[in-house]
């Protein structure tokens, strides 16, 4: 039986923690920041300055946030549970009238607000201040950019905490944390194109998009490109990637498979 | 026996071939104040980790007011259950008061009693102060409060004196007193033999993953039967003690600082006093020394 007062104990501790060290604003800022530079400057190397089209700045902030948000989440997280156990105070802990799933779920909880909180209002912030050259459906587009890098940062954080639950120590999980990020966001695509180049693209041409699936960074991008009908064209993927497939419901759901996959194998992983 | 809050049979822990546990049986009666004892290694923190339900055993069973340190139902028993771990470590960035706060919300404990809890202790005035700025013997206080929410009636410390001064652990025991004037059943482990040697029931030495020893002091004193010395001062010589006491089960003479130390058990001490007397001028001092708590300890762990 799950005790949802114990989780609520655990999240509410590690959200206040990031609140009382500032990580939250710093990375708030972070994402201000950014997004007012990409939109305002992204064109300079055109010879343009100034705010273009919502479409080309979400497009431009995609592979911006794709290297950021893992790298950052996979920070957070890295040390949750291997930290404490480093520190000496996961005894401790475990001696309380507490679940090793309540304790996982609150980290991963806790962690999750504090880093939706500063996407949200970094990317939120930047969105205001634009707000006067948006329309509606610029706005809609905008939200679902902001909403899906909430999610991309929570299937990061789910393998940061799966890392830190295998990892004997700290400086041994911080070390699977950067070779995840190179892995997903760095290797994973040369690997596919690779692939894909190598033979010619004469295989794996229909299964390539479902490859795609395998890395949660990659549906982020699939998402948010997918449904701007400007830049999908310009991206070249509009061909080969299956209509069934761009679907924003399905491709969230399988977001929400990042998530739970590695929160139930540090589970499984944390009670042996 | 229906007194007994936990009971322990053929408890076994193996870490690949390393016995840290082997086969230990372990009754702790409501109410007593037990302490263990043993070498770094010996198996008390790995014995202490089972019966919290940290670690689970590779043999035996375990339970702790009836019910299975592995069973579902041990969440609830865990809510009445204190634990000072040895190598305590608290989060720096809360002050005392919040770490109270944590900790009592997770017991499902009132968090109102926490500021008593602090005075108790002797924290009240760094009640709002970071955990980074105290002192060691601090945390261990605040530590120690920790352990009393949610008011326990089994309470586990680990090392409790570890860095406390003489003053701060004199408070301490007071405290136990009190807590055992309620009722509650506590375990602690300590390397201070001379603190645990006055003021526990009873005892449990281990060595080598086994208890080789269980009962009061007085218990095991006897059990252990420690050879006692006999200090001589003065100008007799060990071969004139050693005719003298001819015939009697004497187990060493040497001289040490000037002085002769005879050792021999204690059923000849009577005996052995009464032959010295005769000496005379030759002996100007005569000192008989009682196996202590260490020697026991010592004896029983070689």
């Amino acid at each position: 039986m799950i005790e949802l007062a114990q989780i609520g104990t655990i999240a509410g501790k590690e959200f206040r923690d990031r609140i009382r060290n500032r990580w939250v604003l710093a990375v708030a800022v972070v994402f201000a920041a950014f997004a007012l530079v990409i939109a305002y400057f992204g064109a300079a190397q055109q010879g343009a300055v100034g705010f273009r089209s919502i479409e080309i700045t979400i497009a431009s902030l995609v592979s911006l946030v794709i290297y950021l948000i893992p790298l950052i989440a996979l920070i957070l997280g890295f040390d949750a549970i291997v930290g404490e156990r480093e520190r000496g105070s996961l005894d401790l802990l475990l001696t309380m009238p507490i679940t090793r799933l309540e304790l996982i779920l609150g980290k991963y909880l806790g962690l999750s607000a504090a880093l939706a909180l500063s996407t949200v209002a970094g990317f939120g912030l930047a969105g205001i201040a634009m707000a006067n050259q948006l329309d509606l459906y610029a706005l809609l587009n905008y939200s679902g950019f902001i909403l899906s890098s909430v999610l991309l940062g929570m299937t990061f954080l789910s393998l940061a905490v799966m890392i830190s639950v295998f990892a004997t120590d700290r400086a041994g999980a911080s070390g699977l944390a950067i070779a995840l990020w190179f892995f997903f966001v760095l290797v994973f695509d040369l690997l596919l194109l690779g692939a894909l180049v190598a033979t010619g693209g004469h295989y794996g041409g229909a299964i390539f998009p479902y490859l795609l699936l395998l890395n949660p960074a990659d549906v982020f991008r699939v998402l948010n490109i997918f449904n701007l009908d400007d830049v999908r064209t310009l991206y070249g993927m509009a061909t080969v990637f299956p209509e069934e497939l761009a679907n924003p419901w399905l491709l969230g759901g399988i977001m929400l498979l990042w998530i739970a996959t590695p929160l139930s194998i540090a589970l499984w992983r944390f009670k042996r | 026996m229906a007194n007994t809050i936990i009971e322990g049979r053929n408890i076994t822990r193996h870490f690949g071939a390393i016995h840290a546990v082997d086969g230990v049986d372990l009754d702790i009666q409501t109410g007593e104040l037990f302490g263990l004892i043993g070498h770094n290694g010996a198996g008390k923190s790995t014995l202490f980790k089972m019966m919290l339900g940290l670690l689970p055993l590779t043999g035996g069973e375990i339970r702790v007011q009836g019910e299975s340190v592995s069973g579902n139902n041990f969440r609830n028993v865990r809510r009445k259950i204190g634990y000072l771990p040895e190598n305590l470590a608290l989060y720096d960035n809360l002050t005392g008061l919040e770490t109270l706060h944590f900790f009592a919300r997770l017991k499902g404990a009132d968090v109102q009693p926490c500021a008593a809890k602090l005075e108790r202790v002797g924290l009240a005035d760094a009640a709002n102060r970071r955990v980074r700025e105290y002192s060691k013997g601090m945390r261990q206080r605040l530590g120690f409060a920790q352990a009393l929410l949610g008011e326990p009636k089994l309470l586990f410390l680990d090392e409790p004196t570890n860095g406390l001064d003489p003053e701060a652990i004199r408070e301490f025991f007071a405290i136990l007193r009190d807590l055992q004037a309620q009722g509650v059943t506590m375990i602690l482990t300590s390397h201070i033999l001379a603190d645990i040697q006055e003021r526990v029931d009873r005892l449990a030495i281990m060595k080598n993953g086994k208890i080789q020893s269980c009962g009061s002091v007085q218990a095991l004193r006897e059990t252990v039967n420690l050879p006692l010395i006999m200090e001589i001062g003065g100008t007799v010589t060990a071969d004139q003690v050693a005719q003298m006491l001819d015939g009697l089960p004497v187990v060493s003479i040497e001289t040490r600082l000037g002085r002769l130390w005879v050792k021999l058990p204690r059923e000849a001490k009577m005996q052995a006093l009464a032959r010295l007397m005769t000496i005379g001028n030759g002996m100007q001092d005569l000192h008989v020394r009682e196996p202590s708590l260490e020697d026991v300890f010592f004896g029983l762990s070689e």
